[in-house]
């Protein structure tokens, strides 16, 4: 479980990430948050690893407030949230078993980290992660010789063996095309339900999150401004979050291919 | 869960033939090295302990009485450096030009390129040798070595940069009809003048510190100092030379860099 | 601009009067700066020659005949000493790239986060390669006495500055979101330099070490001449015995030559292969 309570924050220039955000998410809801770009939505996912730290408040995962965690307990938090980018975030130039294998960093020592010596365990968990995203005949491929959408597969694959309790994934779709945005979305809501793992993802597409959130959370200039199942929202919700008429390129259109 | 991973793709046999090949280079390199090379440890240890307290006590407290004597000789080392890299910056012109694939086509090119990189394989101090039994041992030999030494780098670096120029721009100039010079002139030289003078700019930058040790050979500037410092076992004096070198090199680096952003 | 046009066709770009009056005047008075200082170098330069400047190429030619034929089977006698040339520089740049991955990474931006460490880093690299490399061996052969280990450690200290700074040039340019991503699962600050930093720079790394083994292999030639061992210390006290032995250091300098041009020309084909 994971609680915000009054968390804010504010950036050495200045900048109000968070507002006074005040969400719960249980275990196993699939949350997307929707906003415009500078709404705060990378800013609150980022907060829950604790990439960034928030100023004010205090931000309970398991109970814990993560707020005062230093490095030894950073590790094993982040240990246990996977995380998604929209840039992938690959080593490109080392083949997609290492990129995978990177998932279980948290899991091992830092020297045998360093040689290599991940068990045989960790391997084979490594290549049924990649099959579960049906990449596994990639496995010896270097990252940059993938597209943007079996890159985003590579990385969920590493997520899926960091073996995680929550993911979040931030704008994972964002660079990709609509048939493949799709995809990536029907893999993480799959992973969501068979693992039961928690899932947070920020969109800025209406319909994706319409289409495949359990509950949707709103932000405006840092602030939570709609939080409900996703059933009660309609395109009214979104033009009061934007504060503004939707737009074309606020859907991503296409289906699931 | 107990999958195992699908075999390795195996690399080509040219690939692993290759990383065998280089793997037993270098042992062989190292072994080769260290059996070749044989520390006299004692001695140079029994050296350090008897000399610690001579030297390194007294490179720090620089005997300021020098500094008259090391302004003027470094001094002599920027107009060494100056003169050399100037005479070097004209030099690389007309190589560079003679050295260009696009200017010479591909086989004419090379006779250029090869006396420029034979020019690079003679280091700075060997050119200073030869000069000062030429000349006789003054600064006017330290000249001669900083301009030809310095005229292989930077006719190589004016040749790479004449062999990038927009070839666009070129032919605009021949669709209007401007002959061979015209060309030159208006569509080559601007495209290269600020990247030549910021090599050039750069090159003085290294000239300051190769013209700074030329004295060693007797080819002037503050290297001659030196000489003699070390040789009088007199290192506060060699800590007024260091100091100087330093704060020399540290404002010509700054000024350069400065100058060089503005220039391109 | 019909005078100066034939002078200086490097400060032209287009015709001045295309240019304002102002520009002109600045070229003009950085041109003649240049001009004044010039000659005045090349008087100053000149002041303790004997005889004319004139004679100097005659007499280039008369001295440099001298040297003429090399004494090829000199080589004979210098093998080890060309070996123990190079050997010295092979171990100054492997333990230089060793004492540079931690410099490095200090002196590079996106790893070091930490203001004043990264300043002191890059203060003390800088400081470092001021100093020129036969300085350095002056230096520790005053301290260690005529040797090897003078020479080593010169080259060291020396090549350090260098490639320090080059490698944290390349560590800067880096992209740094797989390090994000290893910082989200949880690695640990060296496993995520390990992890998303060293794939990265392997290749730009090897092929700056090799290019600090050709200046290495460059200035270890030299090194001797101040006694820091190696085949700079033949070539001086032949040079001393005068001219009876000019075609034996002849023999030394083209020696010298092929080993520079052969190590080069390996050095660069290795290095088109990594990148």
């Amino acid at each position: 479980m994971i609680e915000f309570k009054d968390v804010s924050l504010v950036y050495p220039n200045g900048t109000q990430g968070l507002k006074n955000v005040n969400v719960t998410i249980n275990d196993g809801e699939f949350v997307v948050i929707v906003g415009l770009s500078g709404a705060g939505k990378s800013t609150l996912i980022r907060s829950i690893n604790r990439l960034v730290t928030p100023t004010n408040g205090s931000l309970l995962v398991d109970d814990e407030d993560i707020l005062k965690y230093r490095s030894k307990n950073l590790r094993k938090l982040r240990t246990k949230t996977g995380m998604i980018f929209q840039n992938y975030n690959l080593v490109k130039r080392s083949n997609v078993l290492k990129n995978v294998l990177a998932g279980r960093l948290g899991h091992t020592g830092t020297l045998r980290s360093i040689f290599n010596m991940y068990s045989k365990k960790d391997k084979s968990l490594a290549y049924e992660s990649l099959k579960r995203v049906n990449i596994e005949e990639k496995v010896y491929n270097r990252a940059d010789e993938l597209s943007g959408g079996q890159q985003q597969r590579v990385s969920i694959a590493r997520v899926l063996t960091q073996q995680p309790k929550y993911i979040l994934a931030d704008e994972p779709v964002a660079s990709l095309d609509p048939p493949t945005s799709h995809q990536v979305m029907t893999y993480l809501k799959k992973i969501n339900k068979e693992d039961n793992i928690t899932t947070i993802v920020n969109l800025h597409f209406i319909d994706m999150a319409m289409e495949y959130a359990d509950r949707i959370i709103g932000m405006r200039a840092g602030e939570v401004v709609f939080d409900g199942p996703a059933s009660e929202v309609t395109e009214k919700t979104f033009e009061e979050i934007y504060g503004r008429s939707i737009r074309e390129d606020d859907l991503r259109g296409g289906t699931e291919s | 869960m107990n999958l195992t991973l699908p075999p390795k793709p195996k690399n080509s046999l040219f690939k692993k033939l290759r990383a065998i090949v280089i793997t037993i280079s270098i042992i062989a390199l190292y072994i080769w090295t260290f059996l070749g090379i044989d520390l006299d440890w004692e001695k140079a240890i029994n050296k350090l302990i008897q000399q610690f307290d001579k030297v390194i006590p007294m490179l720090f407290s620089p005997d300021w009485s020098a500094t008259g004597e090391v302004a003027l000789t470094m001094l002599e080392t920027i107009f060494i450096a100056f003169a050399g890299s100037l005479m070097a910056a004209i030099l690389a012109v007309p190589l560079s030009f003679l050295a260009a694939n696009n200017m010479m086509g591909k086989y004419l090119s090379m006779p250029g390129k090869w006396l420029l990189s034979a020019i690079r394989a003679f280091p700075d101090l060997i050119l200073a040798i030869l000069f000062v039994v030429a000349v006789g041992p003054n600064a006017f030999a330290g000249v001669l070595a900083i301009a030809i030494g310095s005229t292989g780098m930077l006719g190589k670096l004016f040749s790479e940069i004449i062999e990038q120029i927009d070839k666009d721009v070129v032919q605009g100039m021949q669709a209007n009809g401007a002959n061979r010079t015209q060309v030159l002139f208006y569509a080559v030289l601007p495209q290269i003048i600020p990247e030549f003078l910021s090599y050039a700019i750069y090159r003085f930058e290294v000239d300051i510190r190769a013209s700074s040790i030329l004295g060693i050979v007797g080819a002037g500037g503050i290297g001659t100092m030196i000489v003699f410092a070390s040789a009088n076992d007199n290192w506060s004096q060699m800590g007024t030379i260091l100091v100087g070198i330093i704060v020399v090199v540290t404002v010509i680096d700054f000024t350069s860099a400065f100058i060089r952003k503005r220039i391109v | 601009m019909s005078k100066s046009n034939t002078k200086k066709p490097l400060k032209i770009k287009q015709p001045p009067d295309i240019y304002p009056t102002k520009t002109k005047a600045q070229v003009t008075i950085i041109f003649f700066a240049i001009v004044a200082m010039y000659l005045y170098s090349m008087n100053w330069t000149q002041r303790d020659m004997v005889g004319d400047i004139t004679d100097a190429p005659a007499n280039m030619v008369s001295v440099l005949g001298k040297f003429f034929p090399p004494n090829y089977s000199y080589w004979s006698n210098i093998w080890d000493e060309m070996a123990l040339t190079i050997q010295m520089a092979v171990i100054a740049t492997t333990i230089a790239a060793i004492i540079t991955v931690p410099l490095a990474l200090l002196s590079a931006r996106n790893i070091t986060t930490f203001k004043p460490l990264y300043y002191a880093t890059r203060t003390f690299l800088n400081l470092l390669r001021t100093i020129p490399d036969l300085v350095l061996a002056v230096i520790f052969v005053g301290l260690f006495g005529i040797g090897l280990l003078p020479g080593i450690l010169a080259l060291i200290v020396f090549s350090l500055g260098i490639l320090a700074k080059l490698i944290s040039e390349t560590i800067e340019t880096v992209d740094m979101s797989p390090l994000e991503a290893m910082r989200a699962s949880g690695g640990g600050t060296i496993q995520v330099i390990w992890t998303g930093l060293v794939p990265q720079v392997l290749p730009q790394f090897t092929s700056l070490v090799l290019y600090v083994f050709e200046i290495n292999v460059r200035a270890s030639v030299v090194l001797g001449y101040v006694g820091a061992g190696g085949i700079g210390q033949v070539l001086q006290s032949q040079l001393r015995y005068g001219h009876i032995a000019f075609p034996n250091a002849m023999a030394i300098i083209v020696l010298i030559f092929i080993v520079v041009l052969v190590i080069e020309y390996i050095s660069s084909k290795l290095r088109e292969a990594l990148i």
